[in-house]
């Protein structure tokens, strides 16, 4: 049990409370964008192009415009009269907003119909007769970089080839040299899938641009509202949209998981139509073309290799990647850092040795990635060192649990220094992996399992024991197109004693609105039922950058708790004042001053604020708010122990995830409830690009899997029922020993499973399958091993 | 070119004049501004738009206005009498944290309602099979099965399960 400091009635940290949220959500009251209806609104839709590379010849609109209701069809050449058809992406890459003469991958954007309703405006597209000139993409990322590849980004001044960059980090001297001399060398070649957040809710605005007023009003699904307001006014400033005409309001959000953080065409139009015409003008994508064009996540081609001695002592490791970011790198990962936190691929392990290193190349595939529920690339970097560490395993013929144990990073050795050079706050690996493998009784699962062996039933148990890092992140190293990343909290509390607080992130079903009132509630006793959560409107909210990364705890969450400590050293003041003592002779609990020695001399809260507004000291500011922006000092490192069992019909190769316990340490927890909520998802989010999800490209570049009926977003029955427990490390440099925890699961997950589903299959000298690992790719690896 | 429908939706009488082409989940946003009802997909596969036709589930992406002519719907916003009690359903969808961003949530509740009508007291296996038309991409469907069996309790008369989580 989780012990509380605060009441029940008080709501602060360790409490269960159901959510504030929920009251609308469950009513079919929730304000999601596409329920923003504003008089006169016009409503767009997209031309997209069919090919992957192709020149645009001619764009026809006449018989468009001619469809009833169609106001107007914009392109390219329409946008390029106001510099508005490029814009940056978040790495300082551009991207075509319409394309002018050339379409870079399937789905792009190539004209916008405007029109006074939903269906004229998709009549209008069909009406829209494009010409192309189909060219031969280059779709194998492997491909472009031969020499003889067609150069994609011939409108980057002096492109030669298709290679975007070249990242490095470690002692590749020392690890080439460990590598030459190991004792144990293995070596895998994996594929991290490309895939897609496909939250429920697609993407959309309603862009509202007031003539009069010289005023835009910004509604959009944006898990950063802040930085799309600056990226607006850097973007329109040169027609008149200056930064304070600008107001970006994020409503409601049906599920990000950063596939809201990147700027898409579509808003980019919404907003130089609503300009151009004077009129609110509504996009709201369809699912397709969510899943065909908005930004991918993942796509990472690793060579992973570890180095160890014969008896398990992990030596080093070396990482050699190939990404592929479609046209154009629209990544969203802090701007210093071009492959995310893959850095983090040491592991949990205590070595001193790594060498990492990455291409990235352009392809004729849509542009991104994201980081997808991922503190940028760590879910990639995790499956790389979780499934070498087993690959190691298996080939000195431990068993990973107990090879785990031996290299673990000692819990009395936090902080502790990556060869990365990240500074690990605090974790304690071996109680974490302890705790799961009594949960599945993991001895007793290793017995059955060589019993099954001997009858040839398949079974296998996969663990994955990872290090997250997130919490973006310390100003010294980490900002956004220059904006450093901190972010904000501001609380207002009225006379009445009740509070309103606002912040720079953005919930988009994190469960903000009730866990950021616990910890205003656990510093200031003041009822979290009394303290309304307010975020997404710019014109309200203190800048901050936003809700991805799992950096809203890390953030605004110490920014919350800083926050109220002001208000609670000026309640200490005041409180001297009415009782008049000294500020050192008052002893704080949740809720209450009282005098040392004389408990019965005391002040609520609620009487301290109300004097703040009609009773406060000569001399003193009246009012009780305050604001804070916190900068973290590091990043936070959450952990996890995660156990798979699978089953695998030998038939037919069906796997069954019988059980899978998750293991978390998110440190000090706020909301234990919501934490298991975020834990479930996001192993449903793990299972599925382990077993269900990757979008398929063929040779031509057409994407084989872009709806929902063939892109297999796992449902309630492939999900299996997940076993959920935590330990708590604290961390010790956040204020309240939070650490994050919404993408742990996603991280953590299809490496114990993948590796729950190799280890089934090792007796036939199976030591690696890319995910996502089907029935179909089982027969194929059992079939080419002889086994059928 | 229009038709004359006449729907009635949530226990309320609409004369309506349609495009034969309409769905009937535009008219139910659109025509009606009722928002409740959301759209997640463009292939009937996210049931996010799972209202009730006459009682029974149905996804209104895939039902035309017109083919409601003559018929009853009732949307999220008419599960619960207005000023009333709410369905031991949104009870329990809250109770069990059974939704995050909450997007889903009309829809499957909608779905779960028809399901609790046909066994007020369906299995896990029930359960997930049930609502494998739904697709949620936040909560990992555990808590989601523990609100329907918590409000199929509830619809019992008994006891309902702790709301308490299992999070040892």
């Amino acid at each position: 049990m989780i012990q509380c400091k605060t009441s029940k009635s008080i709501g602060g940290m360790g409490h269960s409370l159901k959510r504030k949220e929920d009251a609308r959500f469950i009513q079919g009251k929730g304000n999601y964008v596409d329920d923003v209806k504003l008089p006169g609104m016009l409503y767009m839709d997209i031309v997209r192009s069919p090919y992957a590379y192709a020149k645009i010849k001619k764009i026809n609109i006449e018989e468009a415009m001619k469809v009833p209701g169609v106001v107007a069809v914009v392109t390219g050449r329409d946008l390029e009269k106001y510099n508005l058809h490029w814009m940056p992406t978040l790495m300082s890459d551009t991207q075509m907003v319409l394309p002018t003469d050339t379409v870079m991958y399937q789905s792009q954007e190539v004209a916008a119909v405007i029109a006074t309703t939903k269906y004229a405006a998709r009549d209008g597209r069909e009406a829209v007769i494009v010409e192309y000139e189909p060219m031969k993409p280059v779709i194998d990322p492997f491909k472009a970089l031969d020499p003889s590849a067609p150069v994609l980004r011939t409108d980057k001044e002096g492109k030669t080839d298709n290679h975007i960059w070249n990242w490095k980090v470690g002692d590749k001297e020392k690890t080439d040299k460990l590598f030459e001399t190991a004792d144990i060398v293995v070596k895998e070649q994996m594929h991290i899938p490309r895939i897609h957040v496909a939250s429920i809710e697609t993407c959309g605005c309603v862009a509202d641009y007031d003539k009069v007023n010289n005023h835009l009003t910004m509604y959009m699904t944006t898990q950063a509202p802040h930085a799309i307001r600056t990226v607006i006014a850097l973007v329109a400033g040169h027609v008149g949209l200056t930064e304070e005409k600008v107001r970006v309001i994020a409503p409601d959000i049906g599920g990000g998981f950063g596939g809201k953080v990147p700027v898409y065409p579509g808003y980019v139009i919404a907003i130089a139509v609503s300009f151009l015409v004077g009129k609110p003008v509504k996009w709201i994508e369809d699912r397709s073309e969510n899943l065909q064009a908005d930004s991918f996540a993942r796509d990472y081609h690793i060579t992973a290799e570890m180095a160890g001695t014969k008896d398990g002592k992990i030596l080093g490791t070396r990482f050699k990647i190939l990404a592929d970011h479609g046209y154009t790198d629209a990544s969203a990962n802090p701007s210093k850092f071009p492959t995310g936190m893959f850095s983090i691929a040491t592991g949990s392990y205590d070595y001193d040795t790594t060498y990492m290193e990455c291409d990235a190349v352009y392809t004729n595939k849509p542009p991104g990635g994201v980081a997808y529920r991922c503190s940028f690339r760590v879910t990639e970097a995790v499956h790389a060192i979780e499934r070498i560490t087993d690959r190691y395993a298996l080939e000195i013929g431990k068993d990973p649990a107990d090879l785990r144990m031996q290299n673990f990073i000692k819990k009395e050795d936090f902080p502790w220094k990556s060869p990365t050079g990240w500074i690990y706050d605090s974790g304690d690996y071996h109680a974490g992996l302890e705790k799961a493998m009594q949960a599945v009784n993991y001895h007793d699962l290793r017995r059955e399992q060589a019993e099954k062996r001997s009858r040839g039933e398949l079974m296998g148990i996969g663990l994955s024991t990872f290090t997250e890092i997130v919490g973006a992140g310390p100003s010294k190293d980490f900002d956004i197109l220059g904006i450093k990343m901190f972010d904000s909290a501001e609380i207002r509390v009225h006379p009445t004693g009740k509070a309103i607080a606002r912040f720079g992130t953005k919930s988009q079903g994190q469960g903000h609105e009730t866990t950021y009132a616990q910890i205003i509630a656990e510093e200031l006793g003041i009822p979290a039922e009394n303290i309304a959560i307010e975020e997404g409107d710019t014109d309200t909210a203190p800048y901050g950058l936003g809700t991805y990364a799992s950096r809203s705890t890390p953030t605004a969450g110490a920014a919350a708790a800083m926050a109220a400590r002001k208000l609670r050293d000026k309640a200490r003041k005041i409180a001297a004042y009415l009782l008049e003592v000294s500020e050192e002779d008052l002893e704080w609990e949740p809720g209450k001053f009282s005098v040392k020695g004389a408990p019965e001399k005391s002040k609520t809260i609620q009487e301290i604020v109300f004097a703040a507004y009609t009773n406060h000291p000569q001399g003193m500011e009246a009012g009780f708010e305050a604001t804070h922006y916190y900068d973290p000092p590091n990043l936070t490192f959450p952990s996890g122990a995660y156990i798979c069992v699978v089953d695998i019909d030998r038939e037919t190769c069906e796997i069954k995830v019988r059980r899978f316990v998750a293991i978390d340490d998110c440190g000090n927890i706020i909301n234990p409830m919501i934490v298991q909520g975020q834990v479930h998802g996001g192993l449903t989010q793990g299972i599925a690009p382990a077993m269900y999800e990757e979008l398929i490209y063929d040779e031509s570049g057409n994407i084989l899997n872009g709806t929902l009926m063939d892109y297999l977003v796992p449902t309630a029955v492939e999900s299996p029922n997940w076993e959920t427990g935590h330990t708590v490390t604290p961390s010790p440099h956040h204020p309240i020993g939070a650490k994050g925890v919404g993408e742990s699961p996603t991280v953590g997950a299809p490496p114990a499973i993948a590796n729950a589903i190799v280890d089934a299959l090792s007796p036939f000298g199976i030591t690696h399958l890319d995910i996502p690992i089907t029935p179909y790719k089982i027969f194929k690896a059992l079939k080419e091993k002889q086994v059928f | 070119m229009t038709r004359k429908i006449s729907v009635t939706v949530n226990g309320t009488k609409h004369e309506l004049e349609v495009e034969p082409r309409l769905l009937l989940v535009h008219m139910i946003r659109e025509v009606l501004n009722m928002t409740g009802t959301h759209i997640g997909c463009d292939t009937s596969s996210c049931g996010a738009c799972t209202i009730l036709l006459d009682g029974k589930s149905i996804k209104s992406c895939t039902v035309l206005a017109v083919q409601a002519d003559g018929h009853s719907l009732t949307t999220i916003e008419g599960l619960a009498p207005e000023g009333g009690p709410l369905h031991p359903l949104q009870d329990g969808f809250k109770e069990n944290h059974g939704l995050h961003c909450g997007f889903c949530t009309p829809g499957m509740i909608m779905r779960c309602v028809e399901l609790l009508e046909h066994n007020n007291n369906p299995t896990e296996e029930e359960i997930r099979w049930g609502i494998s038309g739904n697709l949620c991409r936040c909560t990992g469907y555990n808590n989601i099965v523990k609100a329907v069996q918590w409000a199929g309790a509830k619809m019992r008369g008994e006891e309902t399960p702790s709301t308490e989580p299992e999070f040892v």
